[in-house]
C-alpha cells in the first residue's frame, strides 16, 4: 500500500489541498449533511441557551391559563405554542425538552460506543476464538428484547435520568460491535499493521494509533445513528411512563401527557412529536452525510 | 448442510441458555422479590415467611436451575399480581401479538420490496426519490407518535377504523401499518442496494441481450439473488417487532403479550416479566435460525460454518 502511494506521489499536483480542507469542501456541497448539521446546530444551541430563550419557567403552573391553544390555532401571543393541562408554557417545555433528548441521546451513544467499539475492535483484530466470543455476546444482546428489558430495568431501579441513560447505553452497542468488527478486519489486512507489528509496537499502541484512527469514520456514523435510536427509545420509555419522570420536560412525556386530550387538543401531541421527528431526522441526515463525505473517492 | 444446521442449532441453544440466565438474574438484582409479593409495609415476619415459602432463601444458582427446569416444561410459575399461571396468560395473549407481527411484516415486505426493486431499476428518478423519502421519514418517525397521529386522523376524524381493541378485524389495520412502517426503511434500502449490485452483473446483461422482457429480468432473474440478504434482515426485524409490540399494543389497547408485558412491568410482576423476556428472545432466536437455514438452502456458498 505505502509503496504504491510513494511511486505515484511525484505525479500528483504539487499543491494538493490538505485532507481536512477536501472533507470540508465535500461536506459543504452535500445537501443532506448541511441540512442535518444546521438543524442539529439549531436544536443544540436552543438546548444550550434554554434559560435565555425560554419565555417562561417550564415548571411554573398557571391553572388559570390551562390548555391555551397555540397562536396558529387562534391563541394569543402570550403563549406562542399554548399551554398544557397544568397551564405550563408549551414552548418553554419544548425548549427544555431538547436538553433532555440531546443529553440522553448523546450520553447513551457514548456509553454504547465504548462498549461496542471495544468488543468489535478486539473481535476484528484477533479473530479466531476472541472473535467467536464477541459474536456470541452480540447474538445474546440481539436476542434480548431491548424495549422490554429497558422498561423492566427502569421499573425496577426507578426512572432517574442516570438509570435511563445507563440502560440505553448498555443496550444499544450491538451495531458498534458489528460494524467496527468488520471495519477492523479490513484494516487488519493492511501493510501498516504488519509493519507496526514487525517494528515491535505494543498492542495498545497498534489498536489506538493504527486501528482506531482508521475505523473512526465508521464509528462516527454509528454514533449518530445510535444517538437517534436512543432519543426515540427514551421518548418511547417516557411515553409509557417508565422513562424520565414528571415534571421533567421530556418530549416523550409531553406526548404521553397530551394523549389524555387526544380527541380535543391534538396539538398537544403534534408539537412535541414533530420536534422529535425533526431532531431524529437531522441526526440521521448528518450521519448519512458523514458516511458519504468520508467515503473513499469513487464510492457512493 | 446437516453439519451446518446442527452447528446453528447448538449456537442457538447456547444463546438461549445465556439469555435465560440474564433474564433471570437481571430481575433478581433489582430488589427482594419477597417484598414485591408481600407488598409495601409488610412486617418482617411476613416477608421471611414468603421468602422461605417461595424458596428465595436458596442460593441464586439453585433457584435459576429450578426455574429453568420448570420453564422448559412450560411452567413459569404464578403471577404475583394476576394470581394466575403465567404460561396460561401468555398463551392466551400471544395470538394477538403474533397476528400483528406477521401482518406488520407482510405490510413491510409488500411495500418495501417492490419499492426497493423499482428504485434500483430507475435510479435517480421520481420513484427512487419517493422510496428514499419513505425510508427517511420511516427512520425518523417515533412509532408511538405515528400510531397516535393515525388514531387522530383515521379513527377520530374520519371514523374509518376503531381506535382500539380487536373485536372487528379493522382494529388490526392501524397497528399493522405502524409496525410495518417501522420495518420498511431497512428492508427497502437493502433491497435497493442488493438490486443495484445484481443488475450490474454479467448474467443480467446476458438475459437482457437474449431479449427477455425487462419485467421478467427484474423480478425473476435479479430479485431472486438480491433477496437473499433481505431474508435475514426480515427475520431480525420480525424478532424486533415482537419485542417492540409492547409500544404498539399499549397505544391501540390490544390485549396481546406486549400489553401483558407492560402491565406486569408496571406492577413489578417478576415471573411474568421473566417469562415474557425469555419468550420474546426465543422468538428472535428461532426466526434468525430459520433465516440462516433458509439462506443456506437458497445459496450453498453460505453453508460454511
Amino acid at each position: 500500500m505505502s509503496n504504491t502511494s510513494l511511486t505515484i506521489s511525484p505525479g500528483l499536483p504539487a499543491a494538493s489541498p490538505a485532507p481536512s480542507r477536501v472533507l470540508a469542501r465535500k461536506a459543504l456541497r452535500h445537501r443532506g449533511f448541511m441540512v442535518g448539521f444546521l438543524i442539529l446546530l439549531f436544536v443544540g444551541l436552543t438546548a444550550l441557551f434554554a434559560p435565555l430563550i425560554a419565555p417562561y419557567d417550564p415548571y411554573k403552573q398557571d391553572l388559570l391559563a390551562r390548555l391555551a391553544p397555540p397562536v396558529f390555532l387562534g391563541g394569543d401571543w402570550k403563549h406562542l405554542l399554548g399551554t398544557d393541562a397544568l397551564g405550563r408554557d408549551y414552548l418553554s417545555r419544548l425548549i427544555y425538552g431538547a436538553r433532555v433528548s440531546l443529553l440522553i441521546g448523546f450520553t447513551a451513544a457514548l456509553i454504547s460506543a465504548v462498549i461496542g467499539t471495544t468488543l468489535g475492535v478486539l473481535g476484528g483484530y484477533f479473530g479466531g476464538k476472541v472473535d467467536a466470543v464477541v459474536m456470541f455476546i452480540v447474538s445474546v444482546r440481539l436476542a434480548l428484547p431491548a424495549t422490554l428489558v429497558a422498561l423492566a430495568v427502569v421499573a425496577l431501579f426507578g426512572g432517574s435520568l442516570t438509570v435511563v441513560v445507563s440502560v440505553l447505553g448498555l443496550l444499544l452497542w450491538d451495531r458498534f460491535a458489528v460494524v467496527l468488527r468488520s471495519a477492523t478486519m479490513q484494516v487488519r489486512q493492511m501493510d501498516y499493521i504488519a509493519a507496526a507489528e514487525v517494528l515491535g509496537a505494543s498492542l495498545p499502541r497498534i489498536l489506538f494509533k493504527d486501528v482506531l484512527p482508521n475505523v473512526m469514520n465508521q464509528l462516527i456514523v454509528i454514533v449518530t445513528l445510535e444517538m437517534a435510536h436512543a432519543i426515540i427509545l427514551e421518548a418511547a420509555l417516557s411515553f409509557l411512563g417508565l422513562g424520565v419522570q414528571p415534571p421533567t420536560p421530556s418530549w416523550g412525556l409531553m406526548i404521553s401527557e397530551g394523549k389524555e386530550m387526544l380527541l380535543f387538543e391534538s396539538w398537544l401531541i403534534t408539537i412535541p412529536g414533530i420536534a422529535l421527528f425533526i431532531l431524529v431526522f437531522s441526526i440521521n441526515m448528518l450521519g448519512d452525510g458523514i458516511r458519504d463525505v468520508t467515503a473513499p473517492e469513487g464510492r457512493n | 448442510m446437516l453439519k451446518f444446521v446442527l452447528t446453528k442449532i447448538g449456537m442457538a441453544a447456547l444463546v438461549a441458555l445465556t439469555v435465560s440466565f440474564i433474564s433471570f438474574i437481571l430481575l433478581f438484582m433489582a430488589g427482594d422479590p419477597a417484598i414485591a409479593i408481600a407488598g409495601e409495609g409488610a412486617s418482617g415476619e411476613v416477608i421471611a415467611a414468603i421468602r422461605s415459602q417461595y424458596g428465595f432463601d436458596r442460593p441464586l444458582l439453585v433457584q435459576y436451575v429450578d426455574w429453568l427446569m420448570r420453564a422448559l416444561s412450560g411452567d413459569f410459575g404464578m403471577s404475583y399480581y394476576f394470581k394466575a399461571p403465567v404460561s396460561g396468560m401468555i398463551a392466551e395473549r400471544l395470538p394477538v401479538t403474533m397476528t400483528i407481527g406477521f401482518l406488520g411484516m407482510s405490510f413491510a415486505l409488500l411495500l418495501a420490496i417492490p419499492m426497493g426493486v423499482l428504485a434500483a431499476a430507475f435510479p435517480n428518478t421520481l420513484i427512487d426519490r419517493l422510496a428514499l423519502g419513505i425510508a427517511v421519514v420511516g427512520q425518523a418517525i417515533p412509532s408511538f407518535w405515528f400510531g397516535l397521529i393515525l388514531i387522530v386522523v383515521f379513527s377520530v376524524n374520519l371514523g374509518w377504523v376503531p381506535a382500539s381493541g380487536t373485536r372487528q378485524w379493522t382494529g388490526y389495520v392501524l397497528p399493522m401499518i405502524v409496525l410495518g412502517y417501522y420495518a420498511t426503511p431497512a428492508i427497502m434500502r437493502l433491497t435497493r442496494a442488493g438490486m443495484l449490485e445484481v443488475l450490474s452483473a454479467d448474467y443480467i446483461r446476458t438475459a437482457r441481450a437474449k431479449g427477455i422482457k425487462p419485467r421478467r429480468v427484474l423480478f425473476k432473474h435479479a430479485l431472486r439473488n438480491a433477496i437473499i440478504p433481505v431474508v435475514s434482515l426480515a427475520a431480525v426485524q420480525l424478532g424486533f417487532m415482537f419485542g417492540g409490540s409492547v409500544v404498539v399494543e399499549t397505544i391501540f389497547a390490544l390485549h396481546g403479550a406486549g400489553y401483558l408485558a407492560w402491565e406486569s412491568i408496571s406492577r413489578n410482576d417478576l415471573p411474568t416479566m421473566q417469562a415474557l423476556i425469555l419468550i420474546f428472545a426465543m422468538f428472535y432466536i428461532a426466526f434468525t435460525f430459520l433465516a440462516d437455514v433458509l439462506n443456506a438452502w437458497l445459496d450453498p456458498r453460505l453453508r460454511t460454518v
